[in-house]
């Protein structure tokens, strides 16, 4: 009973919050007031938007031996996360079978295991830098720890299920996707859309001063 | 709820849009943005991390803009706002930020934070909580016309001296002329020699120039406490005065504020467009000395660095310029490890310096300018804002080290190839 509903209404009712929510989220950038910038522009802002979305994935230079940590962790973590969503041969099968009808090839079972550890490792190590670090500590809000621990859960679940592969692991990773599919687009873990915006903004205004961003 | 209270939070909520929507859906309270910013790297107070400076903004985002606020709202677990919530930001915002947007070029989400700080300024000015020598030095523009009084007076007795001292006439309320020129009142007061050496190269440069007796003070009080209406209105008189001497350009100061709030901001807080260009006097030498108007002669030979003033480089976009023309008049320039758009800020910029409260803070965080000095060992660190100059002296004299600082501009006069036929034209 309980695993049919995970299967099944929750399955849906989660997939619709997290679109809806993404939508609307993305959706209320979109259609706020934004102002017209009246002064005369001195360079182009669409080529400064576009630089900016992509130049900020990697950190100045300068800055990079005071912030190692948050970039390797964060480059660990998201990789790994990116390969284990899209690369795990069950998460395959769910895609070409309830969305897409089509697949790809899929990580080798070490390749998982591997993908895997580097997601839990930055994971850590990010919540670890947002605890013990006075910054972050100071700045980090509830939804912050609440996004970590969810994210930490879908993962444990994800690889307790595919190793293990009882039903009740499957269904318990289910469950806790369906959870962070929901808190996703009330929390900051928006991010993950958002940035693009955000980049882009910035890079435009610098664009149209003639600043490199 | 106050009244203070009340204005401060009607002033924020203007302040949202499309753009702080974005950024604070996308911190993700990472905390990179403290090591850009030397408040925070000089002083090793997390408060002073830059995304902390907005929080009175992102709490009123969360609590009436987000979902999970609109909904805590309605079942009514919001906690109420307190004046506390805006008194406790006014250190952090007008002591602890120079608004030089370093920040803002390293956030891996792209948030423009400085832009941030700039609008919760403006909710802290609403509700009163501003620095009372900003408050003094922007009432004494209202009335007097500068920050530091009526120093029409002092303008033109140095004038006189610069008439007598090169024979050459600095025009005054002149129509038509090609160029406005308008300055601040740090030039006036403690670096006069700005004015003269404009005039030198004007002169030698054959430029049609003038100077409004109504209008020439460019600094903005109003921008530097986040209080659009008097930024508004002193911006609109350099623009009323432009108008009605019909001409073609106005050309800002060496002061990076009042580059911002002239070039940037001024056709935003008057909701026109200019009917002529603004540039920066950098921007106006550079383009003299490329066309060949501006001929130097000989080459300073002690070892020099250029400190970029933040809102005219980073936030300004003339960065290419003030090397160029350095480059034409010394030999031995030697650029600073952060240097350019990710340069590090004096310490004084966005009324830090004109905040008397906040010059303990300042000079301690001076020592990252310091530091960047000790290692490239120059004896001379050559600027283009008088603010930075005043701030620099100061950091420099209160660290007992031995250096000259110089304005470019002035650089620039004194290796003019001598033309005898353009003195008393
Ligand atoms: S660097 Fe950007 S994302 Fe990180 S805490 Fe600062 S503002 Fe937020
Ligand atoms: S604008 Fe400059 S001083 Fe202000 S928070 Fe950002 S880095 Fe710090």
């Amino acid at each position: 009973m309980i695993a049919n509903f995970i299967d099944g209404p929750l399955w849906y009712f989660s997939l619709f919050v997290f679109f809806a929510g993404v939508m609307l989220r993305l959706g209320s950038i979109i259609f706020s007031k934004h102002k017209v910038d009246l002064s005369v522009a001195r360079g182009p802002e669409a080529p400064g938007a576009f630089r900016t979305i992509f130049s900020r994935f990697l950190p100045d230079k300068g800055m990079y031996p005071h912030i190692k940590l948050q970039v390797i962790a964060g480059y660990i973590f998201h990789l790994g996360l990116f390969a284990v969503i899209f690369f795990a041969a069950p998460h395959i099968k769910f895609f070409d079978e309830h969305f897409l009808g089509f697949s790809w090839t899929a990580l080798p079972h070490w390749g998982f295991i591997f993908a895997a550890q580097l997601a839990f490792l930055g994971l850590i190590l990010l919540w670890l830098q947002r605890v013990i670090n006075p910054v972050s500590r100071l700045i980090s809000k509830t939804g912050d720890h609440i996004s970590s621990i969810l994210t930490f859960i879908v993962l444990l679940t994800g690889c307790l299920a595919l190793l293990e592969s009882f039903s009740s692991l499957r269904l318990l990773h289910r469950f806790s996707v369906e959870l962070f599919l929901i808190y996703f687009p009330f929390s900051s873990l928006m991010h993950a859309f958002t940035f693009i915006p955000s980049r882009a903004f910035t890079g435009a205004w610098f664009g149209r001063r003639g600043i490199k961003s | 709820m106050s009244e203070r209270l009340e204005k401060g939070l009607t002033a924020l909520r203007g302040q949202m849009d499309s753009k702080v929507e974005s950024f604070f859906s996308s911190c993700v309270n990472c905390g990179i943005c403290a090591e850009s910013c030397l408040f925070y790297t000089e002083t090793k107070d997390p408060r002073y991390t830059p995304i902390y400076k907005t929080e009175p903004l992102r709490k009123l985002w969360k609590q009436e803009y987000s979902f999970w606020g609109k909904f805590s709202s309605k079942l009514g677990f919001t906690k109420t706002f307190k004046e506390s919530d805006l008194a406790d930001w006014e250190e952090l915002v007008y002591d602890g930020c120079s608004m030089c947007g370093r920040c803002s070029m390293v956030c891996p989400m792209g948030i423009d934070i400085a832009d941030i700080i700039a609008r919760v300024k403006q909710g802290l000015s609403a509700a009163g909580y501003t620095p009372q020598d900003l408050v003094g030095a922007a009432n004494r523009t209202l009335e007097f016309g500068s920050p530091m009084g009526n120093i029409l007076p002092a303008l033109k007795a140095h004038i006189k001296h610069i008439e007598a001292d090169t024979g050459l006439t600095v025009p005054f309320d002149i129509e038509g002329a090609d160029y406005m020129v308008t300055i601040s009142a740090n030039e006036v007061v403690t670096f006069p020699e700005y004015i003269g050496a404009i005039t030198r190269i004007f002169a030698h440069a054959n430029v049609s120039w003038t100077i409004s007796s109504e209008a020439f003070e460019a600094t903005n009080s109003g921008l530097q406490m986040g209080n659009n209406t008097i930024a508004t209105e002193l911006v609109g008189r350099i623009v009323a005065a432009a108008e009605k001497l019909k001409v073609k350009n106005v050309v800002s100061p060496e002061c990076g504020h009042a580059y911002a709030a002239i070039r940037w901001n001024g056709p935003n807080y008057l909701g026109k467009k200019y009917t002529f260009g603004v540039v920066h006097i950098l921007e106006l030498l550079d383009e003299l000395y490329r066309s060949g108007r501006i001929k130097t002669s000989g080459m300073e030979t002690s070892r020099m660095t250029f400190h970029d003033p933040c809102q005219i480089v980073r936030r300004g976009g003339v960065a290419a310029q003030p090397r160029e023309l350095l480059a034409s008049v010394a030999s031995d320039v030697t650029e600073m490890s952060d240097h350019g758009r990710m340069n590090w800020c004096c310490g004084g910029g966005g009324g830090v310096s004109a905040n008397e409260r906040a010059e303990e803070l300042r000079i301690q965080v001076f020592n990252r300018k310091k530091s960047q000095l000790d290692e490239i060992k120059v004896e001379t660190m050559v600027t283009a804002c008088s603010n930075c100059r005043t701030v620099l002296e100061d950091g420099l004299d209160a660290n007992d080290m031995d250096m000259e600082v110089l304005g470019l501009t002035e650089l620039i006069a004194d290796h003019l190839v001598e033309n005898e036929a353009l003195v008393g034209s």
